[in-house]
C-alpha cells in the first residue's frame, strides 16, 4: 500500500474529504521508521513462509529417505542419500494404482455430472431473483455448514437398498450432490460476469432463447465452467469421509482411504512408503489447483464480497 | 448488491414478437430441474429421513424391524457423558482453531497486500494446504510430530530442549497438537477471503488517511478494519461451524485418541453409526449438532441484520 512514500507530496494532492482536521496535516516523509517497518514486514513474511512450507518440505524429504535415515534418531532435513525405494515399496504394499483409478473415475464422473446439472440452474439463479433462486442460494450456504453424519446415515441406508454400497457408482452419486452447492456458487459468479445486454442483443437479432444460451452465453461461460469442473474434481479426489463410510473392500476404495491403510494399528506406520504415497496422491490436486487458483480465488472473492 | 430485482416480465421484455406475456416462464423450470431433482432426492430427502431416524431404534445388521421410540434417543443422549465430553472437545477445537487462525490469516493477508518481494512465493505456499487431501495433511503432521523421526522433536533436540515427546499420544498434548494442524490446514481459505476483502477497500481511503498523517495502526483501525468487518465475521462464523464438523484431519492424526481426548463430535457419531451400528442414536447426535449449528447461524444472521443498518 505505501509504495515509496512520495517525498514531494507536501501539502499537495487532492484535498481529501472533510475528515482531515485542519492544521493537522503532516507531510509524509521517508524516515528511518519506514525502513524499519519494511524490515519487520520481511521478517514476518519469512516466519510465515517457514510455517507454511516446512511440513510440505518434510513430506517430500521423508518420501525420498532410505529406511536407515528414517529409523534412527537424528533425521536430517534432507535425505543424505535420496532413493525411490519408498515409492516401490508403497506400490508393493497397497493397491495404489487401483485406488488411483477409482479416485479418478469417481472424481471425473462426479465433476462432469455436477457441472452439467449445475450450469443451467446457476444461470437462472444469477439472472432472476425468484423465490426459487433465493431458496437455492440459502441452501448453498446452509449445506456448507452441515454435519455430514446426519445425511450419510440415511444415504447409506438408501444406497444399501439400491445395492450401491461399496461401489464407485454409489460414491459418484453422493459426490455429485455434495459438489453441487459450491459448483452453483462459483457458476453464479461467472454468469453474473456475462453482460445481459449481449443476450438482449441476440434476442433483438431474432435468436430464440435456446439459441441465445447456446451460442452467446455458453462460449463466454466456458472458462468458468471448466474451472468449476476442475474444482469439483479436486474436491472429490481429496474427499475422505464419504469414501470411508461407503467403500468397504480395498479394490473399491479411493486413494485417501487406501492411504490410511499405511497407518497400522496404534499408529505404527512405515514412514517412508506412507510419505511417498501421500506425496503422489497430492500431485494431481496441486497441479490442477495451480492451473485454476486465480479463478477460484476470484470466484470466492465474488462470493465473499457479495454474500 | 445494487441490482433492483428484475421482475419476471422485465427479464423477458425483449422485443420478441409472437411471445405471449402472460404465460409463466416454463423455460426457467426446464433449466432448474436437472439440478433440483437430485438436490431434493439426495440431499433434502435424506436430511428429513435422517431426522426421522433419530426417533427410531434403527441399527445395522438386525433382523427385527425398526421401531419408533419417540424421544428416547435424545433422553439417552442427555445422559451420555461421553457425548457431552466430545461436544466440549468439539467446541474447544472449533474456537481454538478459528480464532488463532483468523489472527494469523489476517496478518498474512495484510502482508500479501503490501508490495513485497517474494510475495508470489508466499501466495503459492499459502494456497498449498488448500489443494491437498485432508488425509495427506494429517499424514504430513504425523511425520512432523513423530517421536523419533519427526522434525519437531529433532529440532528440540538440536536446540538442547530435551528429548521432546510423543505429541499425538500424550494426554495433555494431543488436543493442542491437533489444533495446530487445524490452524495450518485452514489458513489458505481464510487468508484468501480476507485478502479479497482488503483488496476491495478503496485505495483512496488509505491514501487520504495517509495524507492526514495517520500512522499504520490508526489507518488499520479506522479504514481497514471497518471495511473488513462484515467479511471477517462471515468467515469466522463459517469457520467455527466447519471446524466443529471436522472429521478427516483428526481421524488420521489421532483417530480420537488418546483416551478420547481428541474425539470430536463427528468422530463420535461416526463410531456410533458405523462401528457399533447404532444408526438411530447417531442420527440423534447429528440432530443435536445441527441444532447447535443452527443457533450459531442464527446468531450470526442477527448480527448481520444489526450491522445492516449502516450499510
Amino acid at each position: 500500500m505505501t509504495r515509496d512514500p512520495v517525498t514531494h507530496a507536501v501539502g499537495e494532492g487532492p484535498v481529501t474529504g472533510g475528515r482531515g482536521r485542519p492544521g493537522k496535516r503532516r507531510p509524509v516523509r521517508r524516515r528511518g521508521g519506514a525502513r524499519l517497518r519494511r524490515a519487520g514486514q520481511y521478517a514476518a513474511l519469512l516466519a510465515y513462509l517457514v510455517f507454511l512450507a516446512f511440513p510440505f518440505v518434510w513430506l517430500i524429504s521423508t518420501a525420498f529417505k532410505p529406511p536407515r535415515e528414517l529409523g534412527g534418531l537424528h533425521p536430517g532435513w534432507l535425505p543424505d542419500d535420496p532413493t525411490l525405494a519408498n515409492f516401490r515399496q508403497a506400490f508393493d504394499e497397497q493397491p495404489l494404482l487401483r485406488a488411483g483409478l477409482n479416485s479418478f473415475v469417481a472424481a471425473f464422473c462426479a465433476a462432469l455430472v455436477a457441472v452439467v446439472l449445475a450450469t443451467p440452474m446457476a444461470y437462472v439463479m444469477a439472472r432472476r431473483r425468484t423465490v426459487l433462486a433465493r431458496a437455492a442460494t440459502g441452501w448453498v450456504v446452509v449445506s456448507q455448514a452441515f454435519p455430514f453424519v446426519l445425511v450419510i446415515i440415511p444415504l447409506f441406508l438408501v444406497l444399501r437398498e439400491l445395492r450401491l454400497v461399496n461401489s464407485v457408482p454409489g460414491l459418484i452419486l453422493v459426490y455429485v450432490v455434495w459438489a453441487l452447492p459450491f459448483a452453483l456458487w462459483m457458476l453464479v459468479g461467472y454468469v453474473r460476469a456475462v453482460p445481459p445486454e449481449l443476450e438482449e442483443a441476440a434476442a433483438v437479432d431474432g435468436a430464440g432463447r435456446a439459441r441465445t444460451l447456446v451460442s452467446v452465453v455458453a462460449p463466454l461461460l466456458a472458462p468458468g465452467i471448466v474451472a468449476t469442473g476442475l474444482f469439483a474434481f479436486i474436491s472429490a479426489w481429496n474427499e475422505f469421509f464419504f469414501a470411508l463410510v461407503l467403500l468397504k473392500t480395498p479394490e473399491r476404495q479411493t486413494l485417501p482411504v487406501v492411504l490410511t491403510h499405511f497407518i497400522g494399528a496404534e499408529g505404527a506406520a512405515d514412514l517412508g512408503p506412507l510419505a511417498a504415497a501421500a506425496f503422489l496422491a497430492t500431485l494431481p490436486s496441486l497441479v490442477i489447483f495451480a492451473l485454476i487458483q486465480k479463478r477460484i480465488t476470484g470466484g470466492m472473492m465474488a462470493g465473499a464480497v457479495k454474500s | 448488491m445494487t441490482l433492483a430485482p428484475p421482475t419476471e416480465r422485465a427479464e423477458r421484455a425483449g422485443p420478441t414478437p409472437g411471445r405471449s406475456r402472460r404465460r409463466p416462464d416454463h423455460g426457467a423450470w426446464f433449466l432448474v430441474l436437472p439440478a433440483l431433482i437430485p438436490i431434493l432426492v439426495l440431499s433434502v430427502g435424506p436430511l428429513l429421513y435422517g431426522i426421522a431416524l433419530a426417533f427410531t431404534d434403527a441399527q445395522s445388521g438386525r433382523t427385527r424391524s425398526t421401531q419408533w421410540i419417540g424421544t428416547l434417543n435424545f433422553r439417552d443422549l442427555l445422559q451420555d457423558t461421553l457425548f457431552w465430553e466430545s461436544f466440549r472437545i468439539g467446541l474447544v477445537w472449533a474456537v481454538g482453531v478459528t480464532i488463532p487462525q483468523f489472527v494469523l490469516a489476517l496478518g498474512l493477508a495484510l502482508l500479501l497486500n503490501e508490495r513485497l518481494r517474494l510475495r508470489w512465493l508466499a501466495r503459492a505456499l499459502a494456497i498449498i494446504p488448500w489443494a491437498m487431501p485432508e488425509v495427506v495433511v494429517g499424514i504430513i503432521w504425523r511425520l512432523v510430530y513423530h517421536p523419533d523421526a519427526g522434525v519437531l522433536n529433532e529440532t528440540l533436540r538440536d536446540l538442547g530442549l530435551g528429548d521432546g515427546r510423543d505429541w499425538l499420544t500424550g494426554l495433555a498434548t494431543a488436543l493442542p497438537a491437533v489444533i495446530v494442524v487445524g490452524i495450518w490446514a485452514g489458513m489458505p481459505q481464510t487468508t484468501v477471503v480476507l485478502l479479497a476483502g482488503l483488496q476491495n477497500t478503496p485505495r483512496e481511503l488509505h491514501e487520504a488517511a495517509a495524507m492526514d498523517g495517520a500512522g499504520a495502526w490508526r489507518r488499520f483501525r479506522t479504514v481497514t478494519w471497518p471495511a473488513l468487518r462484515p467479511i471477517a465475521l462471515a468467515v469466522s462464523a463459517l469457520n467455527l461451524i466447519w471446524n466443529f464438523n471436522a472429521f478427516a484431519l483428526v481421524y488420521v492424526l489421532t483417530a480420537g485418541g488418546p483416551g478420547g481426548r481428541t474425539r470430536l463430535p463427528m468422530l463420535f457419531a461416526y463410531e456410533e453409526a458405523f462401528r457399533y451400528g447404532q444408526f438411530g442414536y447417531a442420527a440423534a447426535m447429528g440432530c443435536v449438532m445441527v441444532a447447535l449449528v443452527a443457533v450459531l447461524l442464527a446468531l450470526y444472521l442477527v448480527g448481520r441484520l444489526r450491522e445492516g443498518g449502516d450499510r
